[in-house]
């Protein structure tokens, strides 16, 4: 049975995107077969954090339309075999999907794949509650300050009313939280939140911290998912996270202020 | 699946219940005439008990009823009756009412009427129900408990409202905005285990997050009305 996992936030730019493609890289270098669907209908930019950008041709609301078939629209991963997309349409809006149309593609994509990731759209409109309707899990995604926590928390309140687990008294959306942009420099100096900060206010189980990073931007502007560079400090942080989400145990790193050594101090680092 | 035509299921509804030492109809109709005068439309057509000791004899059940009809109220039973007073009230229709065991007065309790009428009529509400939320209180949502006392096992996060007609308890974070004694009653009262709220309220009287960051800000407290403002004070 697939698992779909729904990344959400309702703030917007704080990393839904980079933390899906990141994700999805990540569970299918670890073997699992996955989709990343892009949900940001109107706003397509999975493709591009993916680097398959000019490979696009039918997309998820022609699938939906019946214009094309699943097949013609998933786009495979050219340095992962069991990695696939489904790219949003940039020239329709958010109402282009229907609950129909995403529940009958969601279904057709089950039957192939072990992981569904939905790339959800900011705010809490028609968009943002299409990606989370059918999730299993949701992974929301926040960065350490004020407003982004209060938006993850109001996302919170709809993950638990307004997805078809809860409409139907199913077993709750399991929720799992994702703080990034996480710069422990700054959190000691108290100009951010600190992960106990955020914890305490949204109360859910953490997943993963992936703290700030060029690689990041490195990443995103050169079409390669983060997790691929497994040197950074970011890329490892999303490796544990989706060793979290597959249930393992793994502890945090990249909490605390580095101590920088003599010679990093010296020339730099 | 066809909905079966016809069910039948316990509820509980709130019964206004007369406790007075005199049943005779000349002292019941001076003591609810003035009781109707203070709030007409708060008594329109309301249901009510009468409460029975072994002391009352010889009550005029079908005259009771009569006059309760003139003045608009509707009589529908009667509660601790004697066997005999039962036969009396089953003869006049009435119905004969058990109390459930949470609702019988406990002796200690303060009497809550107003010394207003001449003898010892007084007119006692049913405990209020209440309603119980196991969730953590979401940005964004609102909770209302009406005609009830709310309690919330979870946090109230920011940008939540929690709103009941009875007392709020909350076993976590409060950090929204709770508002108890929403149809008026400043009697009730907010408890939370951690006072971080937008806004506090009580029967209409309201105090922002700038006048609770005192001593109890982040601690457990008791929001409460104190003559006209509201008070905070320790649990």
């Amino acid at each position: 049975m697939a698992k779909i996992i729904v990344v959400t936030s309702g703030k917007g730019g704080v990393g839904k995107t980079t933390s899906s493609a990141a994700i999805g890289t990540g569970l299918a270098l670890k073997g699992h077969k996955t989709v990343i669907v892009d949900f940001d209908i109107g706003l397509r930019n999975l493709d591009l954090i993916m680097g398959c950008e000019r490979r696009v041709v039918y997309d998820f609301v022609n699938v939906i339309n019946g214009e094309a078939n699943l097949k013609q629209a998933l786009i495979k991963d050219k340095r992962l075999d069991n990695l696939f997309i489904l790219p949003a349409s940039q020239t329709r809006d958010k109402d282009a999907l229907t609950k129909e149309g995403v529940d009958k593609v969601l279904q057709d994509l089950a039957k192939d794949f072990e992981f569904i990731i939905c790339d959800s759209p900011a705010g809490i409109e028609a968009g943002a509650m299409m990606a989370l309707y059918f999730a299993d899990e949701a992974v929301v995604v926040t960065n350490p300050e004020v407003s982004s926590v209060r938006d993850s928390d109001r996302i919170l309140g709809m993950l638990s009313s307004k997805s078809r687990r809860a409409e139907n008294s199913e077993e709750s959306i399991k929720e799992h939280l994702l703080l990034t942009r996480y710069n422990p420099e700054r959190v000691a100096k108290g100009e951010m939140l600190s992960v106990e900060d955020v914890q305490d206010i949204l109360a859910i189980p953490l997943l993963g911290v992936i703290p700030e990073s060029q690689a990041v931007l490195n990443a995103s502007n050169s079409g390669q998912p983060v997790t691929l560079d497994q040197e950074s400090d970011a890329g490892q942080a999303y490796l544990d996270t989706v060793s979290r989400l597959l249930g393992e145990n793994v502890d945090f790193r990249f909490l605390s202020v580095e101590k920088k050594g003599l010679l990093k101090r010296i020339f730099g680092g | 699946m066809s909905e079966p035509f016809f069910e039948l299921k316990g509820s509980l509804f709130p019964l206004s219940v007369i406790h007075s030492t005199d049943l005779s109809e000349a002292a019941i109709r001076a003591a609810l005439e003035q009781k109707l005068s203070q709030a007409p439309a708060f008594f329109h057509q309301a249901a009510m008990v009468i409460q029975l000791t072994p002391e009352h004899d010889a009550i005029d059940f079908i005259a009771l009823k009569h006059l309760f009809q003139e003045l608009k109220l509707v009589l529908v039973g009667v509660s601790g009756a004697s066997p005999e007073q039962k036969a009396l009230a089953q003869q006049a229709g009435l119905a004969s009412l058990r109390l459930g065991q949470n609702s019988k007065p406990s002796p200690s309790q303060p009497q809550t009427t107003e010394s207003t009428s001449s003898s010892e009529v007084r007119v006692e509400e049913v405990p209020m129900q209440t309603k119980l939320v196991e969730q953590n209180i979401r940005s964004g949502q609102q909770i209302y408990a009406k005609g009830a006392d709310l309690i919330i096992c979870g946090a109230v996060g920011a940008g939540a409202e929690v709103i009941a007609d009875g007392n709020i308890h909350i076993y976590g974070s409060l950090r929204g905005k709770a508002i108890a004694g929403a149809a008026g009653d400043s009697s009730k009262r907010i408890y939370c285990q951690n006072l971080q709220a937008e806004l506090v309220s009580i029967a209409g009287h309201y105090w922002l997050s700038e006048s609770l960051q005192g001593d109890y800000w982040t601690k457990q407290c008791c929001i409460q009305m104190q003559g006209d403002s509201i008070a905070i004070r320790d649990l």
